[in-house]
């Protein structure tokens, strides 16, 4: 019964028979799953689902099952980062979207896999394993939000929340078929988000279908004043979903079609832009120079801000904990024996980058970098509605593929991690498929738009089938 | 005479003051009154640290900041900023420590002290704002313990850090301004200086112009004094024996009174100071006029207006002035009796008293202070009865009245019983011869005479004693 479908369908499910069964048949078919999504079933998932049966909700989720990337903090449920390091920790309480979803009605089903403290672009770091691609079990699911893709794409849960710091959200939707967002920073608090680069992330919703997003977004973003970084705005994200693009405006950023992207991604992204055309939109090319500098600023703010977030993790009070002689051995040999390659790689990376002699050279210029990365955006939107370009520059890669190899794998991010930098809001929505695997087209726009980019994406989506498309795996 | 320095010290200090009077910790809804709580029972996830936590400012803080750093003449910064300093250890919670670097709340300011050769302008650096870590307790001594206890009560709650130029000569002048410091504090309301670890000092200290050594974990005003006695003495030594003094971190031990080397330069951390990326910049300059309108009138102002207005002199002003509840005190007591005679009262007399018995102001109270200085100055009791009930009072309690009575301290009281006395002897020499002579009832007739002279208001007993005394002369 659980499928791949929206939240209208499972409403008219539970309408049916029960919240219960809904929650059950979801479980189950996590049970049978071949592709590790889930670090954790919640056990109480069931009983909210019953609770909510017996007592009615009102609530706008009332009995949606809904999946969460595992650096989402839930009261009374593991909540690891994939890491091995927060190994037994529950935290103690809800973060600021898991409170919303609760009120909201919605189920929560369990966690789901994802890189080592969102620290990757394929879900391999993780340490329960790595999550395999729906569309083709021998590929990556994209990450670090590659639980939150793939089970939605797997049909395990409708609808899930991951996080995105530099494309975390975008790139799994991207590779596993799936809509995206990443909201603009501000949109949605982080309180309880456990943080990997602070001042780049976001956490976004990824489900079957655009007006899912917005359904989702009308629950979880809104103002949080636990968190400082979140904006007093009040918006109606469901008010965007009307099928009319006519007039829109739309740039094409020549700099996201450059080295390295695969032709046949390319072509699926200029269809859907010329479908766009069809619709009424116009098109035009834009220049964002400094977009060849992102990558690099991006990864010298992302590691330098983890290198500190990342020192509270000692053994000291949660988590593991080896064993030591003083303190200072016990929490050197539990980083040691809690980190994995890539987590270290960037801590050491980080604390490079500021430390002195270098904090000038590396840091002080990344942040540079990043103003005139923003300046990039603010001038191409000053005369366009959205940016469009492609999520990734190529469809997902083989598990093992790029593993070995950081820089490569850093690469893949070239397209995703300019939105953080500028904190735009962006929308990943599939737009083809290359040797059968998804394509993503990214939707870009201006700060706190996200109703144009989502309009965008719903119009394509209701003029185009891509999104219909059941990966083999799960069909 | 202008002190000539002979060993060319140069002493610089940084004081930590936690603002322990807000009612929340800095950047959480924790409560402050920890000081008698069980351990760890003063927290939540943001002081804890816990992950996915983030950071609130209290504006409360940042107005106590302001507060201070206006009251220190500080110039106060458009925009403040948090940043994260980087080190570890058991009692910081989160890897690194939220403070200020580039900056602070409060610039350049200064303050006056008595210096060594009169007022002496000591420069402030800056004060800025930083939450204090937790505590480690240590299971027995610390190099035989079993184990370290963690409380974290105290992480998060709000420290101003006063960072001083190295404009001190001697420890002497270190101390008061120290002495300065926590007088302007205690006048802004600010901090309970009483409560354990409410002011803490580092001292940076060098000699003949050489390299400066930090002096760490100073507990206490005094400890301070003899820390940088001790440091300069051990300096000097060092120099004379052909040494050399170089950068360096050093430990007070309190105990034994020394200090000692904890890092050289080499080893000194670098904390990786980076912006705080969960608090955003804070505009703060436009605050300074409403802040400025609630600032009290602060000691030195408060001196100056004390000997204009109630012409007293300088030393009586400063002495009354230094805690705002002294300075409360004498004005309510300059407002009921004559303000110069209640200025050597309350400065010289109550305060030495009350010294003495390392009591507070509070144990008095102005109507008893007013009711004994109305008592001398109209000549009813000597000087010397006042101190008398003053004492009595801290001692044993009581009123000024009362005790008077006890004691028979009233001066004309004791005159027309004296007279009284005289008369009844002189005008009944038949009684006086029968005193003489062993009669003891011819007392009584004696004793009813002087009742009779005074209408009643002598002490018959005292009466008796009188007449004895006088008799047996």
């Amino acid at each position: 019964m659980a499928a791949w479908t929206d939240i209208s369908n499972i409403k008219q499910k539970i309408a049916d028979s029960s919240a219960e069964e809904v929650t059950a048949a979801y479980i189950e078919t996590i049970g049978k799953s071949k592709i590790n999504g889930f670090t954790t079933v919640w056990d109480e998932a069931i009983n909210t689902a019953r609770e909510i049966d017996s007592n009615g909700h009102d609530g706008p989720l009332a009995g949606i099952p809904i999946a969460i990337k595992e650096n989402i903090s839930t009261k009374g449920l593991s909540t690891t980062c994939s890491s091995k390091i927060l190994q037994g920790y529950v935290p103690p309480y809800d973060a600021h979207v898991i409170e919303r979803l609760k009120e909201a009605g919605a189920v929560i089903l369990g966690k789901t896999n994802m890189d080592e403290f969102a620290m990757g672009t394929s879900t391999e770091s993780s340490c329960y394993g790595p999550t395999f691609n729906p569309w083709d079990m021998s590929r990556v699911p994209g990450g670090s939000s590659g639980g939150s893709a793939a089970v939605v794409a797997a049909g395990e849960a409708p609808i899930s929340l991951g996080s995105d710091t530099g494309g975390s959200v975008r790139c799994p939707a991207a590779y596993c078929g799936v809509v995206g967002l990443k909201p603009t920073y501000g949109c949605i608090s982080r309180y309880g988000l456990i943080s990997y680069a602070n001042s780049l992330e976001q956490i976004g919703p990824l489900a079957t279908t655009v007006s899912d997003i917005a359904t989702i977004m009308d629950v979880v973003a809104g103002y949080d004043s636990r968190d400082s970084t979140s904006i007093n705005r009040e918006n109606n994200y469901s008010d965007a979903l009307k099928d009319d693009v006519k007039g829109m405006k739309i740039g094409v950023p020549e700099e996201y079609f450059g080295e390295g992207i695969d032709k046949d991604v390319e072509k699926s992204v200029w269809d859907a832009i010329s479908k766009f055309e069809d619709m009424g939109a116009t098109y035009e090319k834009v220049s964002m120079p400094h977009t060849k500098y992102a990558l690099a600023s991006y990864y010298i703010i992302a590691m330098s801000e983890a290198s500190s977030n990342l020192a509270r993790f000692d053994g000291t009070r949660y988590g593991l904990r080896a064993e030591g002689e003083n303190w200072h051995v016990m929490a050197s040999k539990t980083r040691a024996e809690g980190f994995g390659t890539e987590v270290k790689r960037r801590i050491l990376l980080g604390t490079y980058a500021l430390s002195a002699g270098y904090h000038d050279k590396y840091y002080l210029k990344a942040l540079k970098v990043r103003t005139l990365v923003k300046q990039d955006f603010d001038k191409a939107l000053a005369n366009v509605d959205v940016l469009m370009a492609p999520t990734m520059p190529a469809s997902a890669f083989k598990i093992g593929e790029k593993i070995e190899d950081p820089l490569s794998l850093y690469l893949a991010d070239v397209n995703t991690v300019p939105i953080n930098l500028a904190g735009v809001p962006s929308i990943s929505v599939p737009c083809g498929f290359v040797d059968d695997m998804p394509v993503g087209l990214q939707i870009i726009g201006k700060q706190f738009d996200e109703n144009t980019i989502i309009k965008a994406a719903y119009c394509f989506e209701q003029n185009t089938n891509h999104h219909t498309r059941r990966p083999r795996e799960v069909a | 005479m202008v002190y000539e320095n002979p060993d060319g010290v140069r002493i610089g200090l940084e004081v930590h003051v936690q603002l322990n009077k807000l009612n929340t910790k800095l950047f959480c809804g924790c409560s402050t009154k920890y000081h008698d709580s069980e351990p760890n029972t003063h927290v939540c996830p943001v002081c804890l640290g816990l992950p996915g936590s983030l950071p609130v400012i209290n504006e409360k803080a940042v107005e106590y900041a302001m507060k201070i750093g206006l009251a220190l003449n500080c110039s106060i910064v458009e925009q403040t900023q948090f940043h994260r300093k980087n080190y570890y250890y058991p009692d910081l919670p989160k890897g690194f420590q939220t403070t200020q670097y580039d900056f602070p709340i409060a610039g350049e300011g200064k303050i006056v002290i008595e210096g060594e050769d009169g007022e002496r302008v000591i420069g402030i650096t800056r004060a800025h704002m930083e939450e204090d870590p937790g505590r480690l307790q240590h299971m027995g001594s610390i190099d035989k313990s079993k184990g370290t206890l963690i409380n974290y009560n105290r992480s998060g709650m709000t420290l101003i850090e006063i960072v001083s130029e190295p404009d001190m000569r001697s420890p002497k002048e270190a101390r008061r301004y120290l002495d300065k410091l926590r007088s302007i504090l205690d006048y802004l309301d600010v901090f309970d200086g009483d409560l354990e670890g409410a002011m803490r000092v580092d001292a940076n200290v060098s000699v003949f112009m050489g390299e400066r050594v930090e002096v760490k974990n100073i507990s206490s005003f005094k400890g301070a004094e003899r820390a940088l006695l001790y440091e300069i003495m051990r300096q000097k030594n060092h120099i004379r024996r052909g040494g050399e003094i170089t950068l360096e971190t050093r430990h007070f031990d309190e105990a034994r009174g020394v200090t000692l080397s904890m890092r050289t330069k080499e080893t000194e951390n670098d904390y990786r100071y980076f912006p705080e990326p969960d608090l955003v910049p804070l505009r703060v300059a436009d605050r300074v006029p409403e802040i400025l309108k609630t600032l009290p009138e602060l000691p030195d102002a408060k001196r100056a207006r004390f000997v204009k207005e109630y012409d007293i002199i300088d030393m009586h002003a400063r002495a009354l002035t230094t805690e705002i509840k002294v300075a409360n005190f004498y004005e309510d007591v300059a407002a009921k009796v004559d303000p110069k005679a209640a200025a050597v009262w309350v400065a010289d007399i109550l305060k030495g008293e009350l010294n003495y018995r390392d009591l507070n102001i509070d144990a008095f109270n102005v109507g008893d202070i007013a009711e004994i200085i109305t008592l001398v100055t109209e000549e009813k009791i000597t000087e010397s009865s006042g101190v008398e009930i003053i004492r009595t009072i801290l001692d044993n309690g009581g009123k000024p009245q009362d005790i008077v009575k006890e004691k028979g301290l009233l001066k004309v009281e004791d005159d027309i019983v004296a007279k009284a006395v005289e008369e009844a002897i002189a005008e009944n020499p038949e009684a006086v011869a029968d005193f003489h002579a062993g009669k003891e009832k011819s007392m009584n007739f004696l004793v009813g005479k002087v009742m009779q002279k005074t209408k009643g208001r002598a002490d018959a007993r005292e009466a008796r004693e009188k007449l004895i005394a006088k008799l047996s002369e």
